[in-house]
């Protein structure tokens, strides 16, 4: 099963080499790690995705917060939550393919942000199911690179999971 | 009040109570080493590699309960620490370890004795710094102390860059640490104590399985013994727990696990309650997963929230300090009207007493045939009074003194558990002989462990410790042969122990007292010697049976009550 956990860690150096350092030496596998400082600049908040069994994600969740600089750590997949994930795309857009690349943005409510007389990049917010219909689309044009940020995620509602929390 | 790095190293090291090191001093910890010179605060042991300074920081704390500290320098020094480091992390022994860096300037160029310590030391340890100002040395080095020794302990790396410890500031050492990120929980949840309570007074098959924690936890072991005499339960020991309950109590069943007795096996197998006391459910103690205590409902006591719950599920587990846990479960106990379930319990040792009858640790010592490797730990046991600190290195001999020396109490049993490091013995020793000069301290070894840390002798010919050395040489890497012999057709791919040195000319020539002992009769005498010499160290080299194998055992992937029993 796939598994979203939001983690507040101290923003100290190598903190984020122990959280990777503990996936690979257990075993377990990381699709997608994010990690940014928040208001409080020495707090860093991470949402990582990773995926197993309920044992193995137990286990993942208690290793974490075994970390020093760990300060909490929760699944959040189970809970009413929200994901958003951001899209780079650069794609080929000559003569015929310009307004249809333009078009396909538009439909996915995408934003150009850059152009050139051969290709547009176009930037896109939501769901991973989102970005990656936005992607097939816009195979057949010509993607010329792409980069995903993989998902940040949080709980819906008026409580927040902070230090204090 | 302004002081180098290295000052303020010294000081805090004061302040935090430490009265040994152990170290080897190299380039990038000179200035530290200066500072150890002009200022002796604290006796500085030194070792003669870096990976027995770890041991030896190990044995040291081990033996006393305290904190082990190691001073190593930086590249080939930090790299030659990393065996002992992750040793005390897999058997939770609390270490601190200063390692010395090439100046801030340099980290990074590839500079002379350069390596990326922290990156290599960190699953090495349960927590490591790189110290990267002089301001932040006095906080690093509390938080270090604090990290190491409470939870469940641990080793902390601490590297401190050269220009760092000859870098001048203000001296301050914080009173307190307070870390909101590391709060460990120390009391039980009462909620779950008054069900680990009802479980108990439940009961008809239950079993005390207890480890490591109930040695690291102060007064455990004595909470321990009260409870399970209070309730008459039957205990079985991890290989890090032997001592942690009397093994000449009628309720103690001796080791369990791979090499443990039939008795402590058995009764785990066929137990419906399975108390564990700070220990981890290792696998060389559950052997086959699925057939592990099959019908017991199981408890788990323990410091660390991720050992729940890892291999074998726990229906009932307890997050705390075992001792405070224990004190709370007795409490517990106290304020219930009935007691255990005296009836079932009966019925309960009247099995285990037939398994007992088994007696699966007999061996028979023939006058006129070879030494027998159980004879000489019955022997040093006998001649000790049970009493003296026994280290080992990693082998047969590590599970024949586990098996047949026998532990009153806490502290006293020094081994490798969970790393399993050839080579750990003699300088734990030596960290445990520095802890407790008037103690007779033993290394049973074998005659390949004991070379992988040999020149430790100099170490204990140096500062005059009269450690004792005592060698099963079967002339194999026994456990190593063993396994070839069961599970390989007896194709013995290099475990023969060749060209052997000599070890009674080797002591001689460190400096030690050597002996040989080829006959069973002289094995009493020569020991009764050797506990004699306080002057120097002893070693002495039993000539033990070639192919004796270690019984009972669990083949690696075999449910417990699988027993090869000779």
């Amino acid at each position: 099963m796939r598994h979203v956990i939001t983690i507040l860690v101290e923003n100290e150096f190598g903190v984020l080499t122990r959280v990777a350092g503990l996936f690979s030496a257990r075993g377990y596998n990381i699709e997608s790690l994010n990690v940014a400082a928040t208001m409080d600049p020495t707090v860093s908040r991470m949402t990582l995705v990773t995926r197993g069994d309920e044992a193995v994600i137990e286990q993942i969740k208690k290793q974490l917060n075994k970390l020093i600089p760990v300060i909490k750590a929760e699944d959040i997949s189970q809970t009413e939550h929200m994901e958003r994930e951001m899209l780079l795309v650069k794609v080929r857009a000559v003569d015929n393919t310009r307004a249809e690349v333009l078009r396909m943005a538009d439909v996915f409510r995408a934003k150009v942000v850059d152009v050139s007389e051969a290709s547009y990049t176009v930037e896109l917010t939501g769901k991973a199911n989102k970005l990656e219909a936005f992607l097939r689309m816009l195979e057949p044009l010509g993607i010329i690179e792409m980069t995903r940020t993989g998902p940040v995620g949080m709980r819906r509602g008026a409580s927040g999971f902070t230090v204090d929390s | 009040m302004k002081l180098t790095g290295a000052e303020i190293f010294v000081e805090c090291l004061k302040r935090e109570g430490v009265d040994t090191i152990f170290g080897y001093p190299g380039g990038a910890v000179l200035p530290i080493y200066d500072a150890i010179f002009q200022k002796p605060l604290f006796k500085h042991v030194l070792v003669r590699h870096e990976q027995a300074a770890l041991h030896a920081a190990n044995g040291y704390a081990r033996s006393t309960g305290k904190c082990g500290v190691a001073l190593v320098t930086s590249g080939p020094g930090a790299t030659n620490a990393i065996t002992g480091l992750v040793d005390s992390y897999m058997d939770s022994i609390p270490t601190v370890c200063f390692s010395g860096q090439v100046a801030t300037g340099m980290i990074g160029n590839d500079a002379f004795q350069e390596a990326d310590t922290v990156g290599l030391t960190r699953s090495a340890t349960k927590h490591n710094f790189l110290v990267k100002s002089v301001e932040e040395l006095a906080p690093t080095i509390r938080k270090a102390f604090y990290i190491a020794t409470t939870g469940r302990p641990g080793p902390v790396l601490v590297d401190i860059p050269k220009d760092v410890s000859t870098a001048v500031c203000e001296f301050d050492y914080p009173e307190t640490v307070e870390m909101r990120s590391y709060k460990p929980v120390t009391k039980g949840h009462l909620g779950q104590i008054k069900k680990v309570a009802t479980a108990m007074l439940n009961a008809k098959r239950p079993v005390l399985y207890t480890g490591g924690g109930v040695i690291g936890s102060p007064g455990a072991a004595e909470k321990l013994a009260k409870l399970a005499r209070q309730l008459n339960f039957p205990v079985t020991n991890t290989l890090m727990g032997l001592g942690g309950f009397p093994y000449d109590d009628e309720r103690f069943l001796g080791m369990l696990g791979m090499h443990g007795t039939y008795e402590a096996n058995m009764a785990v197998t066929h137990s419906d309650l399975l108390i564990s006391v700070g220990a981890r459910f290792d696998d060389r103690v559950t052997g086959r997963l699925d057939a592990f205590a099959p019908d017991a409902k199981i408890i788990h006591i323990d410091i660390d929230p991720a050992s729940i719950s890892k291999n074998v599920f726990a229906h009932l587990p307890v997050v705390g300090d075992v001792g405070v846990v224990l004190g709370q479960i007795l409490k517990e106990l106290e304020r219930r009207e009935s007691g255990p379930d005296e009836a079932a319990l009966a019925v309960w040792w009247h099995q285990i007493n037939e398994w007992r009858a088994k007696d699966c640790l007999h061996f028979d010592q023939a006058m006129d045939g070879p030494i027998q490797p159980q004879y000489v730990v019955r022997k040093l046991h006998e001649l000790t009074k049970g009493d003296a600190i026994i280290a080992t290195e990693v082998g047969q001999h590590q599970m024949w003194a586990a098996q047949h020396y026998g532990f009153k109490k806490p502290r006293r049993w020094i081994t490798s558990g969970g790393l399993g490091t050839m080579g750990f013995g003699l300088p734990a020793a030596i960290g445990a002989q520095i802890a407790m000069p008037k103690e007779t301290v033993i290394d049973i070894a074998g005659e390949a462990s004991i070379q992988m840390n040999i020149q430790e002798l100099a170490t204990a010919m140096q500062y005059k410790l009269p450690v004792k050395v005592a060698i099963l040489n079967n002339t194999f890497m026994g456990m190593v042969r063993q396994w070839q012999e069961m599970f390989y057709e007896s194709r013995y791919s290099h475990s023969y122990s060749d060209s052997l040195p000599d070890f009674v000319k080797l002591a001689e020539a460190y400096g030690g007292k050597g002996y040989r002992v080829t006959k069973p009769a002289e094995v009493e005498k020569v020991i009764a010697e050797a506990l004699k010499n306080r002057d120097s160290f002893t070693v002495i080299d039993f000539v033990v049976a070639k192919e004796e194998n270690v019984y009972p055992m669990v083949p690696a992937g075999a449910a417990l009550n699988e027993m090869v029993l000779a």
